[in-house]
């Protein structure tokens, strides 16, 4: 990439060949944690903004259809003037079909099944609505009318993609601290293997700094070399795993996306670690050079 | 401890050394070199001589004693500072200590570099000395495929490219004949008449002898400086040697 001239042998020596390939790997598992950290952030950000302002109410069937027509009635008189309630819509047999037909295939279609019917109600986000009020008012009216709050279970799945996320992140720093054990272990093994021309630089008046700048110098090299062979090795494995989620359907999923902040995300990646390296290089020479004459 | 006399260059006073639980490889040495001043350091193997100059170019630090160069006391000095007082050392080690990965060029270079020198300035002196020196066309040879001899005289233009206020040199001829030890030798006087202070340790008599400058000698860890007396032990007095004059040095730059 660039070429640097240094003082002491440091392209002899054989460190310079597995650290590139120690860091390609921890830029590869970074990559693959902070691509999770993506997927799920939109997936909870989709999840807010199609589920936090709706609810679904459920309305057990009759005894035919007219008292069907009758109980439904009743409901949507309550919910027309229920304060906060924004909008609502009654679900026709036909969707209610559709949406069992995963798990009970054709037989969903027969007339005689008891099905409930559906009105998904959209919430006004300022209002606060009480699902829990909301519900005792319709089962008055109604018996058996049942009013899921998405809101709740939404809440809990959030609360559960936080924790994955913040495990993400622990991923990544126990990443960056295996990173700085690498580097502080190459470069200590470096400053032993090249201690006698250190000793000479140090005898012709070279200060610790010089010499660190040469080690940080490499370190950054290395780190960048390795760093994007990372980056290369995780780009077909996330564009496999982004294959397979599209092939499986999974409606919970959201479809991934590369936009532009995405992909400077990923790129300064190899970019953090490999500066990571240069800065522990530095100090790790620093530190011990004190400790020589 | 305060710093000594900003006049003298060179001041020992009652230094001893030893290396971990040892006896004493230097005992009470005590002198003082002004600026300029040229001394042979004479000694048998073992009596001390590398150790010395070991103490002189701040490799060790004596276990008693005081030393101060350029008026200021080593041992009081931090460690930061101790660079910036080195550039001001120049010195041929007895084994040359070339960085092998190197050429010829960037070894001789390394004093320069290190003190910030811009390359240009680097090029020009570098490639001046190492012609001097005869070694013109090895200017990208790396030390392991030169000659003793010519390693050395990379080693001595390495410690002198920067025109150092201390040169010290380690038996600096004992790898060249002695047509090229002389013409190294006089490389040292040319400096030491630009006011460099210079130490030469070695066994060959018949350069102290042509050269005439004042000798001192290690004696089983002693400093001896009674001159008259070390000249009439070695028979110094004695005619010696001839040898033709060598050219004048190359022009050195000045390093701060």
């Amino acid at each position: 990439m660039f070429r640097r001239r240094s003082d002491l042998p440091m392209n002899e020596d054989t460190l310079g060949r597995f650290l590139p390939w120690l860091i390609a790997f921890m830029v590869f598992l970074s990559a693959l944690a902070l691509a999770g950290m993506l997927v799920l952030n939109d997936a909870v950000r989709r999840w807010d903004t199609g589920l936090n302002a709706t609810v679904t109410v459920q309305v057990p069937p009759g005894s035919g259809p007219r008292e069907d027509e009758q109980r439904l009635g009743q409901v949507l008189a309550v919910l027309a003037a229920k304060p906060g309630v924004e909008r609502y819509e009654t679900l026709s047999r036909d969707r209610l079909f559709e949406l069992l037909k995963p798990w009970i295939g054709e037989a969903g279609q027969a007339q005689d099944l008891p099905i409930p019917m559906l009105i998904d109600v959209t919430v006004d986000r300022g209002a606060q609505l009480d699902a829990e009020g909301l519900a005792k008012e319709l089962q008055a009216r109604v018996p058996g009318v049942s009013v899921d709050d998405h809101r709740v279970w939404l809440s809990q799945l959030v609360r559960l993609v936080t924790v994955i996320q913040a495990l993400a992140w622990a991923v990544l720093g126990l990443i960056g601290l295996a990173t700085i054990g690498t580097v502080v272990f190459t470069t200590r093994t470096g400053l032993a293997v090249h201690r006698e021309a250190i000793e000479v630089l140090h005898l012709i008046g070279a200060q610790d700094a010089y010499i660190a700048r040469q080690f940080a110098a490499r370190a950054l090299a290395l780190g960048l070399k390795g760093g994007f062979l990372g980056l290369a090795l995780a780009a077909p494995t996330l564009a496999g795993i982004g294959y397979l989620a599209l092939e499986t359907g999974a409606s919970m999923v959201p479809k991934p996306e590369f936009g532009m902040l995405k992909a400077i995300g990923f790129l300064t990646l190899p970019v953090a670690v490999a500066f990571l390296a240069m800065v522990t290089a530095r100090s790790t020479v620093m530190r011990n050079l004190k400790r020589m004459t | 401890m305060k710093d000594s006399d900003p006049d003298s260059i060179v001041r020992f006073e009652n230094v001893g050394l030893r290396y971990g639980l040892g006896p004493e490889v230097l005992q009470d040495i005590t002198f003082d070199l002004e600026p300029a001043a040229f001394r042979f350091l004479l000694g048998e193997s073992g009596a001390g001589k590398s150790s010395l100059l070991k103490l002189l170019y701040m490799a060790l630090r004596p276990t008693r004693g005081q030393i101060s160069l350029f008026g200021r006391n080593v041992a009081g000095m931090s460690r930061t500072e101790l660079p910036r007082l080195r550039r001001r050392v120049g010195v041929v080690f007895q084994e040359f200590r070339l960085l092998d990965h190197l050429s010829a060029f960037d070894n001789v270079a390394l004093p320069m570099r290190v003190a910030g020198t811009r390359e240009s300035d680097v090029r020009r002196h570098v490639e001046e000395l190492l012609s001097w020196v005869g070694l013109k066309d090895h200017l990208n040879s790396r030390p392991p495929t030169l000659s003793g001899g010519q390693q050395q005289r990379i080693a001595i233009a390495r410690a002198v490219i920067t025109r150092p206020k201390l040169l010290l040199a380690d038996e600096p001829t004992g790898n060249v004949d002695d047509k090229m030890g002389l013409r190294l030798m006089h490389l040292f006087e040319e400096l030491n008449k630009l006011g460099t202070t210079v130490i030469v340790a070695t066994h060959n008599l018949g350069i102290v002898r042509q050269l005439a400058h004042p000798v001192m000698r290690l004696e089983a860890g002693r400093l001896n400086t009674d001159e008259a007396q070390i000249i009439s032990a070695l028979g110094l007095d004695e005619p010696g040697i001839g040898a033709g004059r060598a050219a004048p040095g190359p022009v050195l730059p000045r390093i701060h």
